[in-house]
C-alpha cells in the first residue's frame, strides 16, 4: 500500500475544508397527478437559520391546502431543497422545471440566488414567486414578467424605519456610519439608505463593507468608535446581524443602533437583552388579527415555537398562489400572470389587503418599524419586539412607501 | 491620530489571536501525535458551545463553561478509541475522509437535536461592556477570554515540557518506534492527547457562545480558520501555532482598518505567502515520520 505524503494530504484537506458547502436535499413527494411546486431556500450558510423557518412555513401551507382538498381537486406536491448558493440554485431550479416537471417555482431569501432563479424562470416561461429576497434591483433593473416579489423591497424597509427616525429628529445633521453586507442585497440596501440620507440631510461619515461569512466584528466596531458617529446603521443580513448584535452588546456601545434590515429569527438568536435600536419588519407573530392569531397558534402547536417572518411569508405566498389557481382553475403560468396583473387583492393577515403591482410585480403591503421590548416586559423569549404603527398610515395609499417608476424603473419583455 | 487607531487594531488583533488559538492548538497537537488532520475538530467546538448554552440556564455561566469541555473530553475518549485509533498507521487520506464524514454527521446531528435555528445566548450582565485604557478600548469579556487562554496555554506548555507525560508525548511525536522499544505503550497517551485537544476546542465553543452565533454550521466555519493558523504556524510547533494565531488576528485587523471588504481574504493571502516562503510553516519542525 502506498502512503501519500502527509503534507500533500494537508493541502488536500485545506481544499476539502473549503468545500463544506453541500446541502442535504429534503425531498417531499406525493401522487402522480399532483401539482408540483419547486421550492428553494437556503438551509445552510449565513441565511440557513431563517431559511429553515421559511421551509416550515411553506410545508405547513401545503399540508393545509392538501387537507382541505387541494387545488382544483389536485394535491400540491412540494419539492423543497436547500438552494445553497446562486449557482446551485440556478441548476436546481432548472432541474425542477425540466426533470421534475414543476408547474412553478417558489422561495429564496438570498437576493443573489433569487436573481439566478429569476433568469431560469424567464427562460422556461414559468412563474417564480420570489418570497424573501429584498433587493430593489430585482424589481427594477433585473425585473422580468415571470417573477413576483412577495417580501418588501429595501426601499420600503428604509422608508419604514426612516419615517420613524424623522419623527424623532434623528436624521437631519446627524452623523451616520453604516455596516453593509458585501453582496448584491447589501449594496442595494446601502444605495437606498444613501438616497434617504441625501433627501433628509443625514450625514454619512463612514461606510464599511463586510463579507457574509464574518463572525468577528471587533475590528469593525473599533472603526465605528474611531469615527464617532451619532447613529450606527446596520445593513447586514442573516447570521451577520446576530453576530453584530451580540458583539455590540458585548462592547457595551451606546451609539443608537438603527437597522434597515432585520429578520426576527436573527434577533431571537441574539438572545434577550442584547438587541437594541430601531428596525423594520414585514410581519410579526404578535400582530393582532384573527387570521394571524390562527396561523401562529397552528404553527406553535406543530413546532413548539412561533413562526418567524419568513415562515409567514412563505405560508401566505403558497396560500395566495393556491387561491389564484382555484380562482382561475389553472396552473398555467400565463393565466396566473394575467390574474395577478389585474391587481387582485389578497388577505395577508394584516389590517390592509395586498396586491401585486402590475408594472413591477411587487406585492404591495404594509410594513412596521419596531423597537426592542425591555427584558422585564417580555412574556417569553420570543416576545422581543414592540411593533410601531403600520407604515404607511391607514389614510395614505400603500404605494407611497414603495419605489416609484422613476426611482426603480422596470421594463418587462413580453 | 491615525497611528493610534492602527495600534488599537493591532492590539485587538492579538486578543483575537487568542480566540483562534484554543481551536488551533488542539488541531496541531492531534496531528503531531497521531498524524491525523482532524477535520471533525470543529464539530467538538460546536458541541462544546451547544452543551454550554444548554447548561447556562441550569448551573450558571462559569460552571457551564467548565462542565462542557469536560463532557466533550469524555466524548473524545470514545472518538479516539473507536475511530481515530484505527487510522494512525493507515493512509492519511483515510483519516482525513473519516473525520470529514464525522464532521458532516455531527453537524446534521446538531440540526436534528437542537434544530436549524440558532440558539439564543446571553452573557452575565457583569461581563458586558468595555474597558478603556488610555486610548484603547477593550471588551471586558474578551480580556477575560484572553486571560483564560493564557492560563490554558501556560498549563499546556508546562504539561508538555515539565512532566513525565509530556516527555513521552514529545518522544512519541519524534520517534514512536523508539518509545515502543523502551516498553511504553503510546495508546493511553494518544487518548489523553485527543481528550485535551477536543476539550480545548469545546472550551473555545463554550467561551465564544455568548459573543457569536450558535448554529449547526459553526464548527465548519471555525475549522477553516483554525486550519489556516496551524498551516501558517508549522505543524508540530507549539509556539508556531501561538505566533500564527496572533499574526492572523493582527493581519486581519489591520487589513480591515484599510480595506474593510478584504478582511477575510487577508488570512488566506497570508497563508499563501507563508507557504511560498516557508513550506513547513513559520516554525514547523522536521518530523521524521511525516516526511
Amino acid at each position: 500500500m502506498t502512503h501519500s505524503n502527509r503534507r500533500q494530504v494537508l493541502k488536500g484537506g485545506a481544499a476539502l475544508a473549503g468545500t463544506v458547502a453541500l446541502g442535504f436535499p429534503a425531498i417531499v413527494r406525493a401522487q402522480a397527478e399532483a401539482i408540483k411546486i419547486g421550492h428553494l431556500t437556503p438551509l445552510t450558510g449565513f441565511l440557513g437559520a431563517i431559511g429553515a423557518y421559511a421551509q416550515l412555513g411553506v410545508k405547513l401551507a401545503a399540508e393545509e391546502i392538501n387537507a382541505s382538498g387541494g387545488v382544483v381537486g389536485r394535491p400540491i406536491d412540494l419539492i423543497s431543497e436547500d438552494s445553497v448558493n446562486p449557482a446551485a440554485a440556478a441548476t436546481k431550479a432548472q432541474r425542477m422545471l425540466e426533470q421534475d416537471k414543476a408547474a412553478l417555482l417558489l422561495g429564496e431569501i438570498n437576493s443573489a440566488s433569487a436573481l439566478a432563479i429569476m433568469q431560469v424562470a424567464e427562460r422556461n416561461k414559468k412563474v417564480f414567486f420570489s418570497t424573501g429576497a429584498r433587493s430593489d434591483a430585482l424589481r427594477g433593473k433585473n425585473c422580468n414578467r415571470y417573477t413576483f416579489h412577495c417580501d418588501i423591497p429595501n426601499t420600503v424597509m428604509v422608508n419604514a424605519v426612516g419615517t420613524a427616525l424623522l419623527m424623532q429628529n434623528m436624521v437631519k445633521g446627524k452623523k451616520f456610519v453604516t455596516l453593509t453586507a458585501d453582496y448584491i442585497f447589501g449594496h442595494d440596501l446601502l444605495k437606498a439608505a444613501k438616497a434617504f440620507f441625501a433627501a433628509h440631510d443625514g450625514n454619512l461619515i463612514g461606510d464599511e463593507l463586510i463579507a457574509t461569512d464574518v463572525t468577528d466584528f471587533s475590528p469593525y466596531l473599533l472603526k465605528v468608535r474611531q469615527s464617532k458617529p451619532d447613529v450606527v446603521c446596520v445593513n447586514l443580513a442573516g447570521n451577520q446581524v446576530t453576530n453584530l448584535v451580540k458583539q455590540y452588546a458585548e462592547f457595551g456601545f451606546t451609539y443608537p443602533l438603527v437597522g434597515f434590515n432585520l429578520n426576527t429569527g436573527d434577533a431571537w438568536a441574539a438572545g434577550p437583552g442584547n438587541l437594541s435600536g430601531l428596525w423594520p419588519t414585514v410581519w410579526y407573530h404578535t400582530l393582532d388579527n384573527a387570521a394571524s392569531r390562527a396561523f401562529v397558534a397552528t404553527f406553535i402547536k406543530k413546532h413548539g415555537k412561533p413562526p418567524e417572518n419568513h415562515a409567514w411569508i412563505e405560508y401566505i405566498s403558497l396560500k395566495l398562489l393556491a387561491q389564484a389557481m382555484n380562482e382561475t382553475k389553472s396552473t398555467d403560468s400565463e393565466t396566473l400572470i394575467a390574474h395577478f396583473e389585474k391587481q387582485t387583492q389578497f388577505d395577508l393577515m394584516k389590517a390592509r389587503k395586498g396586491y401585486f403591482r402590475t408594472w413591477d410585480h411587487q406585492l404591495v403591503q404594509e410594513a412596521y418599524p419596531f423597537t426592542v421590548k425591555p427584558k422585564n416586559q417580555m412574556k417569553d423569549q420570543w416576545d422581543l419586539l414592540e411593533l410601531g404603527p403600520a407604515v404607511p398610515a391607514a389614510d395614505v395609499a400603500l404605494e407611497t412607501i414603495y419605489p416609484g417608476k422613476e426611482q426603480n424603473p422596470c421594463t418587462m419583455k413580453s | 491620530m491615525q497611528i493610534e487607531f492602527l495600534l488599537e487594531q493591532v492590539v485587538n488583533g492579538l486578543v483575537l489571536g487568542g480566540y483562534y488559538l484554543l481551536i488551533a492548538l488542539g488541531l496541531s497537537l492531534i496531528f503531531s501525535v497521531g498524524g491525523i488532520v482532524n477535520l471533525a475538530h470543529g464539530a467538538f467546538y460546536a458541541i462544546g458551545a451547544y452543551i454550554a448554552v444548554q447548561l447556562f440556564d441550569y448551573i450558571g455561566f462559569a460552571p457551564a463553561v467548565i462542565a462542557s469541555p469536560v463532557a466533550v473530553a469524555l466524548l473524545g475518549i470514545l472518538f479516539e478509541r473507536c475511530l481515530l485509533r484505527r487510522f494512525y498507521t493507515a493512509d492519511p487520506i483515510l483519516g482525513l475522509l473519516v473525520t470529514f464524514g464525522l464532521a458532516m454527521i455531527a453537524e446534521q446531528a446538531i440540526r436534528m437535536i437542537w434544530g436549524a435555528a440558532p440558539l439564543a445566548t446571553t452573557m452575565p450582565q457583569s461581563l458586558k461592556g468595555a474597558v478603556i485604557v488610555g486610548d484603547f478600548l477593550f471588551s471586558r469579556y474578551r480580556l477575560l477570554l484572553l486571560a483564560i487562554v493564557a492560563g490554558v496555554l501556560a498549563a499546556l506548555w508546562l504539561l508538555l515540557q515539565k512532566t513525565a507525560f509530556g516527555r513521552v508525548v514529545r518522544a512519541g511525536v519524534q520517534n514512536p518506534d523508539m518509545v515502543a522499544a523502551l516498553g511504553i505503550r503510546l495508546q493511553p497517551y494518544m487518548t489523553a492527547v485527543v481528550m485535551l485537544g477536543v476539550g480545548m476546542a469545546a472550551l473555545g465553543g463554550a467561551l465564544f457562545a455568548p459573543i457569536t452565533i450558535v448554529h449547526p454550521a459553526m464548527g465548519s466555519e471555525i475549522i477553516i480558520v483554525a486550519f489556516v493558523v496551524v498551516v501558517i504556524g508549522g505543524l508540530g510547533s507549539f509556539w508556531g501555532v501561538v505566533l500564527a494565531a496572533m499574526l492572523v488576528g493582527v493581519v486581519r485587523g489591520v487589513t480591515i482598518h484599510f480595506v474593510p471588504a478584504a478582511g477575510e481574504a487577508s488570512i488566506y493571502v497570508l497563508m499563501f505567502v507563508v507557504l511560498l516562503l516557508r513550506p513547513r510553516g513559520l516554525l514547523g519542525e522536521r518530523i521524521e515520520k511525516f516526511e
